[in-house]
């Protein structure tokens, strides 16, 4: 069944034409949002991490109903746009973590990490390195081992870095 | 990708109940989807309709009713896991709770829905056999409450009937009741979980403890604790002898998390840090 639905997508109010059995992650690429990414498809790896009303959730296994009338935040609705439009966006401090700590290689994980270590830091701004890795344990990365990243995420709260 | 299907979204226990009688075996119950959508996407299930019952207020919320922690049937890990009435009353169910799967799955999956799906790699129904949960169902001839080693019959098997859903799980809560839940995990579910509740006094056992290993066979399995009864918690022998029990009472199942023998082993290993754990619970 087609049905229309209103969701609030990265800060602006959409209108959107689904059909009930189209996935959350499909939704959004149709839509143009490449940031979140299709790896695992089994809720397993993070990569397609979006967050739904702020709770995190993975958009290869979500309906994409379930957005209807709820706000969704994706990677693209992370860094504001300056005013005039000429100069690059500001990036949110975890985009600007993650590069000021070397926290990706080949960046497909990126998205997933950073949405993932948002709503992290939205509920709790200050979080130990274990409550970091907790939270960031059902994201895979292949590349960077891990250390780099929990590293970006606790200098984005503004915490210094795990001792080595 | 999904094959095409409809989703139903029901407002009321008893339209659920009507759409359970109209769809039958074409329809399946969705509410956090976790487990049902994986199916469907892997193929090894198809329903035509879903029936939603998230929008249903009544399955709803989480509340300790002088003796009983009722958990809606929509109520998710996460909320479980935050909730400040399930961290005083039952705090091995906390702990349990944060680290079901991984933050997303908590996010939308249910603890209901973790039940139903009886999924033997599971961390919950461990636990909650131990402390002598009992699930709440609704069907087209009224509502039964039956305890949770019951419904759960086998491997991905349950006594929920076609026209029913699961409406709660109660969980008792006595005071001078402990627990304590072990698991160990190097894939995205867990190889073994050992959970172990029971009354103490004075450092030993009141009486029989109930434990259960789960993860390893078709189904949490109960071990037989009779000769515990009075065992002193921190006593060697007493390890030696759940350990033992604990081996005996399962028939382990070889995949990817282990041979059939390792997990024997496991069994014993975390039957010793159960006891441990549940020693040192407050």
């Amino acid at each position: 069944m087609a049905r229309s639905i209103r969701v609030r997508l990265n800060g602006t109010e959409r209108e959107v034409q689904i059909e009930d059995h189209v996935l959350m992650l499909e939704m959004l690429r149709g839509l143009g949002f490449l940031g979140a990414k299709l790896s695992c498809d089994a809720e397993v790896c993070g990569a397609c991490t979006v967050l739904l009303d702020g709770r995190p959730v993975s958009a290869c296994t979500t309906l994409a109903l379930e957005a209807e009338g709820r706000r969704l935040e994706t990677i693209e609705g992370l860094a504001q746009e300056k005013k005039g439009g000429a100069a690059p966006p500001k990036l949110h401090p975890l985009q600007q973590a993650f590069i000021d700590n070397f926290a990706f290689q080949c960046g497909y994980c990126t998205p997933g990490m950073i949405i993932a270590a948002k709503s992290l830091l939205d509920e709790k701004p200050r979080p130990t390195p274990a409550e970091v890795r907790h939270w960031m344990e059902g994201n895979i990365c292949r590349c960077t081992g891990y250390q780099t990243i929990v590293d970006a995420v606790l200098d984005a709260a503004g915490a210094s870095g795990e001792p080595r | 990708m999904l094959r095409r299907f409809q989703v139903h979204r029901a407002t009321t226990v008893a339209e659920a109940i009507e759409l359970r009688i109209q769809f039958g075996d074409d329809a399946a119950v969705y509410a956090g989807g976790t487990e049902l959508l994986l199916a469907m996407k892997l193929g090894v299930a198809r329903w035509p309709h879903l029936i939603d019952i998230k929008p249903i207020a009544e399955l709803r919320g989480i509340a300790l009713n002088e003796s009983v922690l009722r958990i809606g049937a929509t109520v998710t890990h996460w909320d479980l896991e935050r909730d400040a009435t399930v961290a005083r009353a039952i705090p091995a169910l906390s702990a349990l709770e944060r680290n079901v799967a991984n933050v997303r799955v908590r996010a939308a999956g249910t603890l209901a829905g973790n039940i139903i799906f009886a999924e033997p790699h599971a961390d919950p129904p461990t636990l909650l056999m131990a402390l002598g949960a009992r699930v709440i169902l609704a069907g087209a001839k009224g509502r039964r409450a039956i305890p949770l080693v019951e419904f759960v019959t086998g491997m991905y098997q349950t006594a929920l009937a076609a026209d029913e859903i699961l409406v709660a799980v109660e969980v008792p809560v006595a005071t001078a009741r402990r627990a304590a839940y072990v698991k160990f995990q190097i894939l995205e579910r867990p190889s073994i979980g050992v959970a172990i509740a029971g009354d103490v006094h004075d450092g030993k056992f009141a009486e029989a403890p109930n434990i259960y290993v789960g993860a390893v066979d078709e189904m949490p399995r109960r071990v037989a604790t009779q000769t515990l009864a009075g065992a002193s918690l921190r006593d060697a022998g007493t390890a030696d002898a759940l350990a033992e029990a604990a081996r005996d009472a399962v028939e382990p199942i070889a995949d990817l998390a282990g041979t059939a023998e390792y997990k024997r082993h496991l069994v014993g290993v975390f039957a010793r840090r159960a006891l441990a754990a549940f020693a040192e619970a407050a």
